[in-house]
């Protein structure tokens, strides 16, 4: 029995593609992936992602517990609403979930973590959080929804309370504003601006129509993953999981180092890799048609394999795209075997695409 | 509920087969393929000349999930093939009687359509 967010109607009345993800019966696409696509990076769709979780951490000491667990450094959260992208890493260095954290007030953080890990995550927080007695709360009264592109916030703003519309309005990327249990924030999982708003499932409900009568796109899942895919960004258990370090997908920026006495899980097992890690990801652009798929081989010039760990069509770019991990000492020209044949990729810094504009 | 035009022809492989006025065959995918398939990206259609055996598999169609394969539902000869699939693949999606068509074959035994399903043939078979 599949799990259902609080828009699960409203994804059939609209004639939904329904897939099970992580256990919930959630949305590929409605129409067309490739125009939900395209609809954020050129003006603004909105996604469902109630199935993903808001952790609610409150406590005195939950300052201390999150620079002892995260890869990244909460010390650094000093303004109301600002917030960090970060890793959880287990003692081995190896990710547990990547995650975004909130700094809401001295003895309150909000984490938003993946729907798939959701359990996972819980168990080790709370295991952890003991020892600073800190309270784990599990906010599975409220919902998620992401509202992307260029068009985004100012469509979400008549929806809003005035007075928070204005702060969210003003506030930077990589923040968030909340009245009461309608949180805003300004982050997002496309490379586009926008919104992902944290709120009771019938403020969710209201907020869905409102939106979709002012013209904002609804987008499944499969849209999300090419938007994301172009905007250079991992995806949990497929990118990387608990046998992959940060520094071995892509990930070295989020891990903070600067303060040597924050010997945060993890720590000890990144410096000694930092010295000779054993793989690197690097992005890849197929030349030519064709589409390259998780798991498709790659060899490097100098004989290094690896393997693509996403892959996929990128619709704003109308070629194909791909993450590739490979032996650290690995150096291109790169090759993918696509089908039993051998073609040839161009390697790239990514993001591939950001506000709409390819950078490849 | 996908649309399955009742003077069509169908290979279980879910090709559709439309017998022209001279005696050539219109081939394509059907709409349950298509729709399964999702959005299409690329569509490698067989080279003009290329001589197929009944089922060989002859055309890639990608969409942003999966390649597929695309089988002759009878054996012939490929005669013509839709050019305006490469700039728009999107084609087969919006139109797969019609626009979408995939290739034209010179029957090897003009007979041979006849063993093909007819459309409550083809429903039936997907269960």
């Amino acid at each position: 029995m599949l799990k259902h967010t609080a828009l699960h109607a409203e994804h059939l009345r609209l004639g939904a593609r329904m897939v099970d993800f992580a256990g919930w019966d959630m949305p590929i696409q409605y129409a067309s992936q490739l125009d939900e696509h395209h609809a954020v990076r050129a003006s603004a769709g909105m996604f469902d992602v109630a199935h993903m979780s808001a952790i609610d951490l409150i406590g005195a000491q939950t300052r201390d517990l999150l620079r002892h667990l995260l890869a990244n450094d909460v010390g650094r959260l000093r303004d109301t609403g600002k917030a960090l992208y970060s890793c959880l890493l287990n003692h081995a260095g190896g990710v547990i979930d990547d995650l975004i954290v909130y700094f809401m007030d001295e003895t309150w953080f909000r984490l938003v973590v993946n729907a798939g890990t959701t359990d996972k995550d819980l168990a080790w927080l709370r295991a952890e959080a003991q020892a600073f007695g800190v309270e784990v709360r599990h906010r599975s009264d409220l919902g998620i929804l992401a509202v992307q592109g260029p068009h985004a916030r100012e469509r979400v703003h008549p929806l809003l309370p005035p007075e928070l519309a204005q702060r969210a309005g003003e506030m930077a990327p990589f923040s968030a504003a909340w009245h009461g249990e309608l949180f805003v924030g300004r982050t997002g999982y496309t490379g586009e601006d926008g919104y992902e708003l944290v709120l009771p499932h019938d403020e969710l409900r209201c907020i869905w129509a409102g939106l979709l009568n002012a013209g904002v796109a609804p987008c499944g899942l499969g849209a999300r993953d090419t938007l994301r895919l172009e905007a250079g960004m991992n995806l949990y258990g497929q990118d990387m999981d608990e046998t992959v370090s940060p520094l071995e997908c892509g990930l070295a920026w989020t891990v903070s180092l600067t303060d040597t006495h924050r010997r945060f899980i993890g720590r000890d097992a990144l410096e000694a890799q930092r010295l000779k890690p054993a793989r690197k990801t690097v992005g890849l652009v197929l030349e030519g048609r064709g589409v390259l798929r998780s798991h498709m081989a790659v060899r490097a010039a100098n004989g290094a394999g690896g393997e693509l760990t996403s892959g996929g069509y990128a619709p704003t770019m109308k070629g194909s795209i791909a993450f590739a991990r490979v032996a650290a000492d690995a150096v291109g020209p790169y090759e993918v075997e696509i089908r039993g044949q051998w073609h040839a990729v161009r390697e790239v810094k990514p993001p591939f695409v950001r506000h709409g504009k390819v950078l490849v | 509920m996908s649309n399955t035009p009742t003077d069509l022809k169908y290979a279980k492989s879910h090709e559709w087969v439309k017998t022209l006025p001279d005696g050539t065959l219109l081939i394509g995918i059907t709409d349950h393929a298509q729709a399964a398939l999702g959005d299409l990206v690329f569509v490698e259609t067989p080279k003009v000349g290329r001589v197929l055996a009944a089922n060989e598999a002859c055309c890639v169609v990608e969409s942003v999930k999966a390649a597929s394969d695309v089988y002759a539902p009878v054996a012939g000869t490929v005669i013509e093939a839709n050019t305006k699939l490469g700039e728009n693949p999107e084609l087969v999606n919006d139109a797969p009687y019609e626009a979408g068509w995939l290739w034209k074959l010179q029957p090897a035994n003009p007979a041979d359509v006849g063993g093909l399903l007819d459309a409550a043939g083809y429903v039936a078979s997907l269960g």
